[in-house]
């Protein structure tokens, strides 16, 4: 295996780039995934049948606390990539933790949202615009519930073997995942939660 | 009692029950077979565990013909139930699961298959690379179209087959009125094998763009390179949508979803608009590999250079981004307004400009050409008018206000037959009479090959030239029985006929490849069609490697170019070759991805938490193996090149 020394670790291998570059477009693809949710929300946002609508059931102050913890988690991941760049992996695994720990405290609030949501009326079988609504909370969630498995493996793959150009390879290649679910977050935030109050 | 019900089929008949028999007993024969011959071992370690992309390649050609034949007897048992008025060889249930069998099994487990069959072959060796980007998935990939695809195919004999047509509109395809669990079996076993046809489109994607040979810019990749590139573009940016709306679908009938129901605000018009975003794309994605073959063979056999490359290239581009901006013509009538149908109308139109740029091309490619009819050529030539024939009832069809009197009728089903037949299926038999030396060593046989080539296009203009006509009289298509008064008795028998001389050149398909095996000489050189371009430049069969030594390019006929200019490809000496492992883990996941559909058509929860379990735990394993690969020495290298080279 040949190691390229010019580039950071992550990008060293011929299959380090490839992986890189097919990971991007996966996301190209994750892109449409979420593009489809969001035609068919707006689509359905208005047909809320016997059901409540958005304005009715959403609460600010959990959607705040999700969105504060998972834009830090983005910008932790951030200062743990920055970390692995300058090979010190005791700080990179404490921002990868940290990372983590907020993700699970993001799923937390969300999943007390969910109980909210069905203990008000507004279940899955409720009405076209609850089964949207969500379905794509609840896709952006799974993939947040993913990634914490996935970042686990990574740390514990880091911790056990060290940075090599592979273990480099996939945490960067998370990073990439998470700032990704991050970005989602942000549509969901602006035209499903406050799009909806206002 | 009543959890065995589930599983019984709605509408058995004698039929059914046969195919029950034919399939134990080729189980059985299998099993017994393997045994007895000790080739459980083998077909372990070079098959079901290879990352190989020429045996994936290989597999799926396979996969692609017996699909064939299982969409081709569908089709034969439509066309003899409409062969005379008031017949009653099917009832009307059965009618609707075949049509519905027929379109799925031909286009998703067929066409796709096919072109992925070509692609896998033909890619890595032509960008003179030494495997995809990334084997395993490719191998996963295979493994999960291959279980979606069975897992739809013992819909027939466990559960009843799905029945509201390949579209499965809403609410059609709701609880409601599909009772039995074939739209589950219709949901899930797409969604398994789009998942696969997904990764296969960014594996290729980042093949085409990382790994070619050194010289070859993206200007200089072959046709059908090109055109394969395009066609995975468009399926990463289309099977997400079909990801998403048999998910929904999925979750109207298992869970109780408000997406496509008639009340509480669903909307079923959103299924019918997911469904072609995704659907009209993958039109395309199935007929530009096939116009990058015909490019490949065109070229070839008329001896001189592609005409307009780089209109080629362009038009393919400008197809691929308006092939997400035509989707509405599928529903015409189903009331947008006038404004909406006319851009629908407009775009729809418009495609066919580039489209018409490649007829002109190819046609100006053979022009003042020494054109060499071989098979594959035959099937070229022949496709050029037939296709156009397509299109342009293609063209009439678009014209929205005129589409109230082709919609849903036999118009309709002769116009995109008329495309796909000459358009795909032609190609991907060019393609695999052109590749076959390139994957066996040996070439099929050419009389028998012409002979399948005249029939299939004999049969196809007889079975599908007369529905135009029935078409326009207003015979209307999924209807499983018409009157006599009608008039459209004689029409449809001689589509009919048509259905049948097709059946024999597809049947002569399978006895060109029995005879060739055994009676074809395997002392051909690594260029028999005395081809342009790089996947020629190695030896018949491919060694596992592909290239000794990677070549070096200068134009996009780098072969041609060597054999004429005097380029040399092959520069510097053997080197030590790294390759990938082969691995059981694509194949045993996917056996949990079919034990998860099942699980979920049937509603059988618990199964379904242990096998969503199992595809995690498979996941986790992935995550933290350790696979270098291996590699494969100068003096192996060596020792197979000579005995290669000896072989010729």
């Amino acid at each position: 295996m040949k190691i390229d020394h010019s580039l950071p670790l992550e990008y060293s291998t011929d299959q380090n780039k490839l992986n890189i570059l097919g990971f991007w477009i996966f996301i190209g693809a994750e892109i449409m995934l979420f593009a489809t949710l969001f035609a068919s929300y707006f689509t359905l946002v208005d047909r809320t049948g016997s059901g409540p609508s958005g304005a009715e059931i959403f609460e600010i102050t959990p959607v705040l606390i999700e969105t504060l913890l998972l834009l830090t988690s983005s910008f932790t991941i951030g200062l743990g990539v920055h970390a692995m760049r300058l090979g010190r992996v005791k700080a990179m695994l404490t921002f990868f933790s940290v990372t983590l720990i907020l993700g699970l405290a993001f799923l937390g609030v969300e999943i007390y949202e969910f109980v909210h949501y069905v203990h008000v009326g507004a279940g899955i079988q409720t009405s076209a615009f609850t089964s949207i609504l969500l379905t794509t909370l609840g896709t952006h969630g799974a993939h947040v519930t993913l990634g914490l498995f996935w970042g686990l493996y990574i740390i514990l793959q880091v911790k056990k073997r060290g940075l090599t150009p592979q273990t480099a390879n996939k945490s960067f290649i998370f990073s990439l995942y998470w700032h990704f679910l991050d970005v989602v977050w942000i549509f969901i935030f602006s035209f499903i939660y406050l799009k909806g109050m206002m | 009692m009543e959890f065995f019900e589930r599983f019984a089929v709605p509408h058995p008949s004698p039929a059914i029950y046969a195919s029950m028999v034919a399939i134990g007993l080729v189980m059985i024969a299998l099993v017994v077979g393997l045994t007895y011959f000790k080739k459980w071992g083998y077909l372990w370690r070079e098959w079901l565990t290879t990352v190989d992309h020429k045996r994936i390649g290989i597999m799926y050609l396979i996969s692609a013909l017996i699909m064939l034949f299982r969409g081709g007897v569908d089709a034969i048992m439509m066309r003899a139930q409409l062969s005379a008025p008031e017949n009653t060889l099917l009832d009307s249930q059965h009618y609707n699961e075949i049509f519905t069998t027929h379109g799925i099994v031909m286009i998703m487990f067929m066409a796709m298959p096919f072109i992925f069959a070509l692609m896998n072959i033909v890619i890595p060796l032509q960008i003179g690379a030494r495997d995809v980007a990334f084997p395993r998935l490719n191998a996963l990939s295979f493994w999960l179209f291959f279980m979606g695809a069975m897992l739809f195919n013992i819909s027939f004999v466990i559960g009843g087959s799905p029945d509201a047509g390949w579209t499965s509109y809403f609410p059609l395809a709701g609880n409601e009125f599909s009772t039995s669990v074939g739209t589950n079996y219709y949901m899930i076993a797409l969604q398994i094998s789009g998942i696969g046809s997904l990764m296969t489109g960014i594996n290729m994607i980042t093949t085409v763009l990382r790994m070619r040979a050194p010289g070859m810019t993206l200007m200089k990749m072959p046709m059908f390179t090109w055109s394969s590139f395009i066609a995975n573009v468009i399926i990463v940016f289309a099977f997400p949508v079909l990801t998403v709306a048999l998910a929904m679908g999925t979750m109207d009938r298992l869970f109780g979803t408000q997406f496509f129901t008639m009340e509480n605000g669903g909307m079923d018009m959103l299924w019918a608009n997911l469904f072609w975003v995704w659907g009209h794309p993958e039109v395309y994605i199935l007929i530009l590999p096939a116009f990058g073959i015909y490019s490949e063979v065109i070229s070839t056999f008329s001896r001189r250079n592609l005409y307009g490359y780089k209109s080629m290239v362009a038009s393919m581009v400008v197809i691929s981004l308006m092939s997400f901006l035509v989707w509405a013509h599928h529903f015409f009538t189903m009331g947008q307004g006038a404004l909406t149908n006319s851009i629908f109308s407009i775009t729809t139109m418009a495609i066919a400009v580039p489209t018409g740029v490649k007829i002109f091309n190819w046609l100006l490619t053979m022009w003042k050409g020494k054109i060499e009819f071989t098979t594959p050529m035959l099937y070229a030539v022949l496709f050029i008018p037939l296709f156009t024939l397509g299109g342009v009832t293609g063209v009439m069809l678009a014209m929205s206000a005129a589409d109230y009197q082709y919609h849903n009728t036999m118009f309709l089903v002769a116009h995109f037959h008329n495309v796909i037949i000459p358009g795909v299926v032609f190609a991907m038999l060019a393609g695999l009479t052109y590749y076959w030396p390139k994957l066996f060593g040996f070439m099929l046989n050419e009389k028998i090959g012409k002979w399948t080539a005249w029939l299939l296009s004999i049969g196809f203009l007889l079975a599908f030239m007369p529905m135009y006509i029935t078409g326009l009289d207003g015979q209307a298509r999924r209807m499983y029985t018409y009157s006599e008064a009608t008039g459209f008795g004689p029409l449809n028998m001689v589509s009919f006929v048509g259905s049948g001389i097709m059946a024999i050149g597809f049947a002569l398909i399978v006895y060109n490849i029995y005879y060739s095996t055994r009676y074809a000489s395997r002392d051909i050189s690594s260029d028999p069609w005395d081809a342009r371009t790089l996947e020629w430049a190695t030896h018949n069969p491919v060694p596992e490697y592909n290239f000794a030594v990677l070549p070096e390019v200068k134009s996009s006929e780098a072969l041609w170019d060597a054999k004429k200019k005097g380029h040399v490809l092959f520069k510097g000496k053997y080197e030590e070759i790294h390759m990938p492992n082969n691995s059981g883990a694509p194949f045993l996941m996917s056996v949990i991805f079919f034990i998860w559909g099942f699980a979920l058509i049937f509603s059988l929860w618990i199964p379904a938490i242990i096998a969503t379990l199992g595809i995690f735990a498979f996941m986790t394993h992935r995550s933290f193996e350790q696979d270098h690969g291996h590699h494969i020495s100068v003096k192996e290298i060596e020792e197979t090149e000579t005995k290669m080279r000896g072989a010729k």
